[in-house]
């Protein structure tokens, strides 16, 4: 006769030290096996898009480093190609080359904290984070040269960018780009064909393209899930209609996949750096004729949108003549990410939860905003 | 074959066994600071100041106070105002760098240090005596004139008002040469802020 059980409810977070940040999960199990998922948000609220509305334009670029704090310099890019559409201007082109550049740098870190706490959460505690850690400190180094500041940049402004990078720049970043591609390499021969790995992850929480269509993800688990979708190649913003890359595509639609495809995007990410180093030409950096106080026109309405490092990040602009957007929203790509979260845990056990949640690579100051 | 991934990661793991760590011990060694690092110990210049309150016009979080009241010469255009209160809130401050950036005098620039602790809020206050006195070890940032001269404020000598800044304004010529103003009205309409 078998042993009567019943279900039970657990609360994950918002203080459990490998959720991603103040997060919690009310998850009913059955033994081992999940059998209900209730996200629950808003242990970080800050009202950054109302706080929006009271500052000017060019202020609003320090609240937009806070959103997604692994990376800064692409929510950066977002919110200033938003302002630059709704004044119709165009940054200068060395703009343009360095914002792409410090992008896909941005993006080269945020993918490593993604993939390093993901192998963590499998239960690799320690090693390959601190391999991606090292790797992710240099590229701080180099933005705390561009701008002063490693995590919180306001690197970039309307119309450009603040400032030329430092004559020391250039040199240490081909120093950088030398030594990752053999810190990178390491990397990969550490992870990408570890058995464990495999086991762990190779056909967990599959998530069929349909279904991500449906919850409009993007970004890497768009990608994973088997649709070739990247706003890079899409609609190209700043330099990307110059430089070549490829998209990589996962075929399993799982966590591995999701892994995979952060792997590969790091590789392209190079790619596009050193043909920016290659292309970049002297030049001004930031428009001139553009004040510090800019006043758009009433009623104009802009949607400025890249591929952050998670997914299509967007902002929605309004004005209404003053100085300060009448409106910004927000369309965060961890959000609408976490909307497949029941389908990506249920059926699932106890000890994939966490991985499955962690290869969706949510970050909660973008979430919650 | 099963395990070879897992040796083969694990050859990585023992060539990384004999190099160097690339950690250090934090309060006895430190890692290199760039000059351009944006630091708290806000380093202000009074001879440069006119008191125009841009900072805290653009500063996102509003925690500069500056109170200003004419000074012993009559306030005619272009003269400065005498600084009362000139207190930043640096508990709150995010070192955004923006009030840095709105300067049209170059007077105020942001520090290179970054370990402060109080034990009370009020301790944290930066008012206007602090500033006066602070050794003066002014970051680059936003500041081409002063990268460009080399300056490391890690290790370089404190600098005083007539090294650090561009030298486009009458004002300051007339005041470096002794000069009140009594006589020359200075012309503010097409003083636009120099873009780097």
């Amino acid at each position: 006769m078998p042993i009567r059980t019943e279900p039970m409810t657990v609360n994950v977070g918002p203080q459990h030290p490998s959720t991603h940040g103040v997060f919690r999960l009310r998850i009913t199990f059955d033994g081992e096996e999940i059998l209900e998922v209730e996200p629950i948000l808003g242990y970080l609220h800050r009202g950054s898009e109302k706080l929006a509305e009271e500052r000017n334009y060019v202020q609003v670029v320090t609240l937009t480093d806070r959103l997604d704090y692994t990376s800064s310099m692409i929510n950066n890019q977002a919110y200033c190609l938003a302002v630059e559409k709704l004044l119709g201007v165009e940054p200068p082109l060395r703009a343009k080359f360095l914002r792409t550049l410090v992008a896909e740098l941005q993006r080269i870190a945020s993918h490593l904290v993604a993939v390093g706490f993901f192998i963590q959460e499998l239960g690799a505690f320690g090693t390959p984070l601190m391999y991606a850690f090292r790797s992710r400190e240099r590229i701080l180094d180099l933005f705390e040269m561009l701008c002063g500041a490693r995590i919180t940049v306001s690197y970039m402004r309307p119309g450009g960018v603040f400032a030329d990078a430092p004559p020391d720049f250039w040199p240490a970043l081909t120093q950088f780009m030398h030594d990752f591609a053999i810190e990178f390499n390491e990397f990969e021969q550490l992870l990408l064909e570890n058995e464990i790995l495999l086991v762990r992850t190779r056909g967990v929480s599959p998530l069929p393209p349909e279904m991500a269509i449906n919850c409009s993800v993007s970004g890497p688990v768009l990608r994973a899930s088997g649709v070739n979708w990247d706003w890079r190649k899409m609609d190209p913003y700043d330099a990307y209609d110059k430089v070549e890359f490829d998209v990589p595509v996962g075929s399993h639609w799982d966590n591995y996949d999701r892994f995979w495809v952060r792997m590969q995007e790091v590789r392209q990410s190079m790619r596009i750096i050193d043909q920016c180093v290659a292309q970049i030409e002297p030049g001004p950096v930031r428009l001139v004729d553009l004040p510090l106080v800019i006043r758009p026109e009433a009623g104009a309405e802009a949607y400025g949108r890249v591929e952050a490092s998670k997914g299509e990040l967007g902002f929605y602009l309004v004005s209404d003549g003053g100085i300060a957007p009448y409106r910004c929203k927000i369309r965060s790509p961890s959000l609408i990410n976490l909307t497949v979260t029941e389908h990506l845990l249920v059926g699932w056990k106890l000890a994939d939860m966490i991985v499955s949640l962690g290869s969706v690579d949510i970050n909660m100051g973008e979430v919650d905003r | 074959m099963y395990g070879l991934a897992m040796a083969k990661g694990l050859m990585v793991t023992l060539k990384n066994l004999t190099k160097k760590p690339t950690t250090v011990q934090y309060p006895e060694e430190r890692v290199k600071q760039h000059p351009r690092f944006r630091g708290e110990e806000f380093v202000w210049y009074e001879e440069r100041c006119t008191g125009c309150a841009s900072c805290a016009k653009y500063c996102p979080l509003g925690i500069i106070k500056i109170v200003t009241s004419p000074s012993e010469t009559a306030p005619k255009q272009g003269d400065k105002y005498r600084l009362e209160v000139f207190d930043i809130e640096i508990q709150r401050c995010m070192f955004c760098g923006l009030c840095v950036e709105a300067c049209p005098y170059d007077c105020l620039f942001m520090g290179s240090g970054f370990e402060q602790g109080k034990y009370s809020r009020k301790d944290m206050v930066l008012h206007v005596e602090d500033l006066r006195q602070a050794d003066k070890h002014p970051s680059t940032f936003f500041r081409p004139q002063l990268e460009a001269s080399g300056y490391d404020p890690r290790g370089g000598r404190p600098l005083n008002w007539r090294e650090v800044g561009r030298e486009s304004w009458r004002w300051h010529q007339q005041e470096k040469s002794g000069l009140r103003l009594e006589h020359s009205p200075v012309d503010t309409a097409g003083s636009q802020q120099e873009s780097n």
